[in-house]
């Protein structure tokens, strides 16, 4: 039996180890294609032993190196961090599938970069999840940061470029002018960078403050996409669909929530929160960012910029169970990590099935062709009705949960936010199947969907079911998480 | 005769590089005279290493010039505070002396090789005489040495370009007012205390209280040493200086010149002068923090606006240079060390960037603005490596020393003065970047224009590599820089109670 400390190791190196062989073998496509699946089921099989061990009440533990007082680097794997890196590795394998598939089927150049890069992006949200401190979760989220540049620019034309330019400077310029220095700050007061059960800044932070420190968290979080630093995540979806779909909406967005709910929890701790109404103007934020960008996503008529709009809506439901600091809620915040990767990442399967299959990319053109490609179409609709919350769907625990924290943390109208933002995701959403089955065919088009690309949509798609029925092990993790 | 050895430490750190660069004179070898060069860096390295154990044992070293006994004679101090900035030169004097060996025929040509590093020798002995000596008077012979030495050595960039020589004269001019200034204040204590030993005038001074020329005095001395070590505004010759100068004497000069000067305004300040006098408080708070602040913002959109690399370079420094004296200004135990942690740090990184820059600047045989690197951070793999690593310590990133810095920066300014002058360093730290992403853009993103092909030369870029590999060391265990910094800064506070 291999002790657990090392388990961790198991599940992080992988995606690394995949990194450093790919640029090596740009000549043997075949092998330099599996790499990603394969490391994927070793990574997922550490991961889930990592679930158990949590669940079974251990806390593995990594301490590499002590670099001054209260400061070092080091993994521990919290039940939340089990959680986001079980989703994480998981969708590794299906992801890692899809990309070949797209890429293939899509004759894209420099595809041996982006295996390698897309491997490193992986390695880095698997670090975050596993983060021990809050120092190594901010090296690495500027690692995941820089590995997903080269990815955004791949297709290196001045759309390209400029999408670029956006994304590096939002993401690393907010970390680096309010995230760290909002560590630093947690450093000065609390004199280490240790994260906690029930946060570190009770009686050692003068509740006046409590408000400006939260909000340099936030803002410095870039990847949780909240307004007004948004921009960079439609800007980001020039890049090519499978970074899209595993990282803009899993590994980089699900990176940026998980640690906001780590800051909340864990730093500030949610009794902290609730005791001081330090997150009372978060709750205003992340809903008004919810409803207004699940309007945005109405108007537009791009596939991959509809489910952008719709990612920042749904991640703004991740920050929102948090920012209600009662336990439910967060439990519920906790679970949309993994209702909604399983939904969102079937839903950008789709859109870029569509467009190596059709060569279609916006929702007007896509009239009437459900019965040309209808698996993936269904595969959609399923995808969407978990997005919304529909049983038996996964994502009907996770919104059932944040409503009882709603209710239960006393804000009732958050609970109209999220009735009204569950209209409008039937609205914006079921368009599209209702489009593709229900209108007259307008186009005649013969779609070539490759089988690497379906198996991996279809795959996903049956895993949000999958969820409804199997919740138990994530719900487990996330009352943990709130010390239940 | 170990024993020997020991006693005469802090004479002979001093002497080693005098003497040969005296020698070399007579040289005509060029390369002979590297050697001669490199084996005498050498040797001060490992006399200042032996100087360091020493002063961990016995925290105070004390050595009698001529055997006359202190108040009286000339006495040189090596303690916790002076040694920091002894192993800060000879450490970097000995890679610069490394990275030159390809570099200074180039930039001055072989014929006058021997004289340049006789100059260089002299310019590192000057620096290193100026922090060991507990002589006011005689601190001021080393300041002019080394002052001397640097503005000849500047001058010798004329052979690429004339430009040099004016920013030679300007140097020499402006600093020898800052040395003028400094021998009036030295002449001003002198006739009210009737000593010149450091530690001797530190007991005077407390028996004399509201005496205008002791407050004289001390303004000039202050103002004369804040010309030397390039406080804002009193900056103007650094720029053009570190910019012409050749190539290796702009990384010696900018991670070590200043530095000297800087920890001779602290000896002053909290030494020579007490803490707890109005006149130092008022001095910190109303003239040195202000001015640190400026020079923090000034330094960094004077950078931001700038085309020329080496003087974008030179422009950080005096926002750097900012953060130091804004580390005296607070003027607590923590923050004192915070000064001597990023002195430390800021010489490592400074000498890196430089190193980069400049040999960039030789590989393409000329002079470098932002456009010229355009595209070429793949053409030379480990330069551009070694060039962002130290870009991101300078931006003050976890993993580097830049991030110490920039923690017990943060951490000492809030337990003193509060948040607001946290908010400027941040914000002057987060313009920092603008420059420096600005040149990472175009050397890694930019198209290459013209194709050209480049070899590294493993003899410029291993002192590169070494530094670089010290930057990140020093971001990764602390400990080392952090306790002497402590020990350094608790000695200097002590020093005057």
């Amino acid at each position: 039996m291999i002790s657990i400390e090392y388990l961790i190791l198991i599940t992080v190196f992988p995606p690394l180890l995949v990194c450093a062989i790919t640029p090596f073998l740009s000549d043997r496509t075949i092998l330099r294609d599996l790499l990603g699946p394969i490391g994927g089921l070793v990574s997922s099989w550490g991961s889930i032993k990592l679930v158990q061990a949590v669940l079974d009440g251990e806390q593995p533990k990594l301490e590499f190196l002590q670099i001054a007082e209260g400061i070092s680097i080091g993994f521990t794997v919290t039940p939340l961090g089990a959680l986001f890196g079980l989703v994480a590795s998981v969708l590794w394998i299906f992801a890692g599938i899809y990309s070949v598939g797209y890429m293939r089927g899509n004759k894209e150049k420099s595809q041996t970069r982006f295996s390698t890069f897309y491997a490193l992006a992986v390695h880095a949200a698997l670090c975050i999840a596993y983060a021990g401190d809050l120092l190594t979760l901010f090296i690495f989220y500027e690692i995941l940061t820089f590995s997903t540049y080269p990815l955004v620019t791949h297709k290196q034309d001045e759309l390209a470029q400029k999408a670029g330019r956006l994304y590096m400077s939002i993401l690393f310029g907010s970390s680096v002018i309010l995230l760290l220095p909002a560590i630093i700050w947690v450093w000065v007061i609390t004199g280490s960078l240790e994260i906690s059960q029930n946060g570190v800044l009770d009686g050692k932070i003068n509740p006046k403050y409590a408000p400006f420190l939260l909000m340099m968290f936030v803002f410095g979080i870039g990847k949780a996409a909240l307004m007004p630093i948004h921009k960079w995540l439609p800007a980001a979806m020039v890049a090519p669909t499978p970074v899209s779909a595993l990282l803009h909406a899993v590994a980089v967005v699900k990176a940026g929530v998980f640690t906001m709910l780590l800051v909340l929890t864990n730093v500030f701790g949610i009794d902290f929160l609730s005791k001081t109404g330090a997150s009372f103007w978060l709750i205003g934020l992340a809903s008004f960012t919810l409803l207004t960008t699940s309007v945005i996503a109405i108007y537009k008529d791009d596939i991959k910029a509809r489910l952008a709009y719709s990612t920042i809506s749904q991640l703004s439901y991740i920050t929102l169970g948090g920012a209600l600091a009662s336990s439910m809620a967060t439990q519920g915040a906790a679970l949309h990590i993994v209702t909604h990767a399983a939904g969102k990442i079937t839903l950008f399967f789709v859109a870029g099935a569509i467009y190596v299959g059709a060569k279609l990319s916006k929702i007007s053109e896509l009239n009437g062709q459900g019965k040309s490609m209808p698996l993936i179409f269904i595969a959609f609709f399923i995808g969407s009705l978990s997005i919304i919350g529909v049983p038996p769907m996964g994502g009907s625990w996770s919104k059932f949960f944040l409503m009882l924290g709603a209710a239960e943390s006393g804000y009732f109208f958050v609970i109209a936010v999220f009735c009204v933002s569950t209209i409008l995701n039937v609205y914006y959403l079921l368009e599209i199947p209702a489009r593709a089955f229900f209108f007259k065919k307008e186009k005649q088009i013969t779609p070539k969907i490759p089988v690497l690309i379906t198996i991996p949509t279809l795959m996903t798609c049956f895993l949000t079911i999958l969820l409804f029925f199997f919740i138990e092990p994530f719900q487990n993790l996330a009352s943990l998480m709130v010390g239940k | 005769m170990t024993d020997i050895l020991i006693k005469n430490l802090p004479i002979l750190v001093v002497l080693c590089p005098l003497m040969m660069s005296l020698f070399l004179v007579l040289i005509s070898n060029a390369f002979i005279s590297w050697i001669l060069t490199l084996l005498t860096t050498v040797l001060t390295f490992i006399l200042s290493i032996l100087l360091f154990q020493e002063v961990q044992t016995h925290t105070y070293i004390s050595y009698a010039l001529g055997n006359w006994a202190p108040p009286l004679g000339i006495e040189y101090v090596i303690d916790k505070v002076s040694i920091i900035p002894i192993i800060i030169i000879s450490s970097i004097s000995l890679l610069s002396t490394i990275f030159s060996y390809k570099l200074m025929p180039f930039d001055v040509g072989q014929s006058s090789i021997s004289k340049v590093y006789s100059l260089w020798l002299l310019a590192i002995a000057g620096l290193i005489g100026l922090v060991t000596t507990g002589d006011a008077f005689n601190l001021f012979v080393f300041l002019e040495i080394s002052s001397l030495a640097s503005v000849a050595l500047v001058a010798m960039g004329a052979k690429k370009d004339k430009q040099a020589l004016v920013a030679a004269y300007n140097y020499l001019i402006i600093g020898a007012v800052g040395a003028t200034l400094y021998v009036i204040g030295v002449g001003l204590l002198y006739s009210i205390t009737g000593t010149l030993n450091m530690e001797d005038l530190s007991n005077k001074v407390k028996e004399i209280d509201n005496n205008r020329a002791l407050i004289a005095g001390f303004g000039f001395m202050i103002t004369g040493i804040m010309v030397k070590a390039a406080v804002f505004p009193l900056h103007i010759w650094l720029p053009r200086a570190y910019s012409y100068a050749p190539s290796a004497v702009s990384v010696l000069l900018a991670a070590t010149a200043t530095k000297a000067s800087l920890y001779i305004l602290a000896r002053i300040l909290f030494s020579i002068f007490n803490i707890s006098d109005d006149l130092i408080i008022i001095t910190l708070n109303y003239v040195i923090l202000p001015l640190s602040i400026l020079a923090m913002f000034a330094g960094t959109i004077m950078a931001i606006y700038e085309k020329d690399i080496k003087r974008l370079l030179a422009h950080s420094s005096i926002a750097q240079i900012g953060y130091i004296t804004l580390a005296f200004s607070i003027g607590s135990n923590a923050s004192i060390a915070a000064g001597f942690i990023h002195m430390f740090n800021h010489a490592l990184i400074k000498g890196g960037l430089f190193m980069a820059i400049t040999s960039i600047g030789y590989y393409l045989q000329k002079r470098i603005t932002i456009n010229t690197l355009s595209g070429l951070g793949r053409q030379m793999p480990i330069t551009f490596f070694c060039f962002i690593l130290c870009s991101l310590s300078l931006a003050g990133l976890p993993l580097t020393a830049g991030f110490i810095s920039k923690l017990y920066l943060i951490k000492a300014t809030i337990s003193s003065e509060g948040i607001w002058i946290v908010f400027l360093i941040l914000i002057s730290s987060a313009l920092s970047l603008i420059y420096l992403w600005k040149m990472i853009e175009v050397l890694w993103l930019h198209e290459n224009t013209k194709k050209i092909i480049i070899n590294e030369n493993p003899s410029i870029y291993i002192s590169l590599l070494i530094i670089t590999f010290l930057n990140i060391y020093f971001g990764l265990d602390a400990s080392l820089i952090v306790n002497n910094s402590e020990s350094a800064a608790n000695t200097l506070m002590g020093f005057s109670k």
